[in-house]
């Protein structure tokens, strides 16, 4: 995803430090959690639906969800995963999203 | 015993026969109403419904909450009017059917919630004279249901997918 974070920058700056020169875009990822009221099958149904994965992704990812506890189901830039997120809650899948720093 | 009949068919066209008995058609018309008066409101179940956004940021899910509140509530409420205005249908369409998927699944949410419902409930006898027997009674129909509903659906999806990582994979 090209999610290009866009900041203004000062005329003259500091020399950068080596922490500062590369900053890869990590991707903000979607986090589907585990709960004892959603079915199986609507989960997996669910994944294929939102996602368009294959039938034989959707219900690994399920799987995971339900044996590991949580599963990442999406990933993409902010906007991306704040749509997805907004998906699964619209379909009352338990859901949040974070940023790896 | 409830008779194992199934109560969707797919018909060639793509729509869904819709087989409930009267007796499950009155009990189906009890609830819309009933969830639609509390979604509004704080009630912790319906909380379920509206869940943060991230996990150890409160600030950050009030302000998303903040965001998406009003359309998820109209949502939900769609899912139900649709579902009660069909109620009586013998066929739906897939978006019709579609609409009662979300409306029985968020029925199913907030009766769970408040229900306190565990992975071992599924496990557990339900003893006769529990008071809330007949709110169990109601929360494994409503998935008895549902699933019919999922089966009947997933026959409309390439079970293939459609994003490019997984035709590439499995084509």
């Amino acid at each position: 995803m090209d999610d290009v974070t866009t900041a203004t920058v000062p005329v003259e700056v500091d020399r950068p430090s080596a922490q500062d020169v590369v900053v890869p875009d990590r991707p903000w990822l979607v986090i589907c959690w585990n709960d004892p009221i959603n079915l199986m099958s609507y989960v997996t149904y669910v994944f294929q639906k939102l996602f368009g994965y294959s039938f034989a992704k959707a219900h690994k990812l399920m799987m995971d969800v339900h044996l590991r506890g949580k599963a990442i189901v999406s990933s993409g830039n902010r906007e991306k995963a704040e749509f997805d997120t907004f998906r699964l809650h619209a379909h009352g899948l338990w859901a949040t999203m974070e940023h790896p720093s | 015993m409830r008779s194992f009949q199934r109560r969707l068919k797919r018909t060639r066209k793509g729509d869904f026969e819709l087989r409930l008995p009267k007796a499950e058609r009155d009990l189906l018309r009890t609830l819309p109403s009933q969830l639609r008066e509390v979604l509004p409101t704080d009630d912790p179940a319906v909380g379920r419904l509206f869940p943060p956004a991230y996990r150890d940021d409160p600030e950050r899910s009030e302000e998303y909450r903040r965001l998406v509140r009003d359309d998820l509530l109209t949502a939900h409420l769609e899912a139900l009017e649709v579902m009660e205005a069909t109620l009586d249908a013998t066929r739906l369409t897939e978006d019709q059917l579609a609409s009662w998927l979300s409306a029985v699944n968020d029925l199913r949410l907030v009766l769970g919630t408040r229900l306190d419902v565990t992975e071992e409930t599924y496990d557990r006898e339900i003893a006769k004279d529990d008071p809330d027997g007949t709110a169990y009674a109601l929360y494994f129909y409503l998935g008895w249901l549902e699933e019919q509903v999922v089966e009947a659906l997933a026959l409309g999806i390439d079970p293939s997918g459609t994003e490019p990582e997984s035709r590439s994979r499995d084509g």
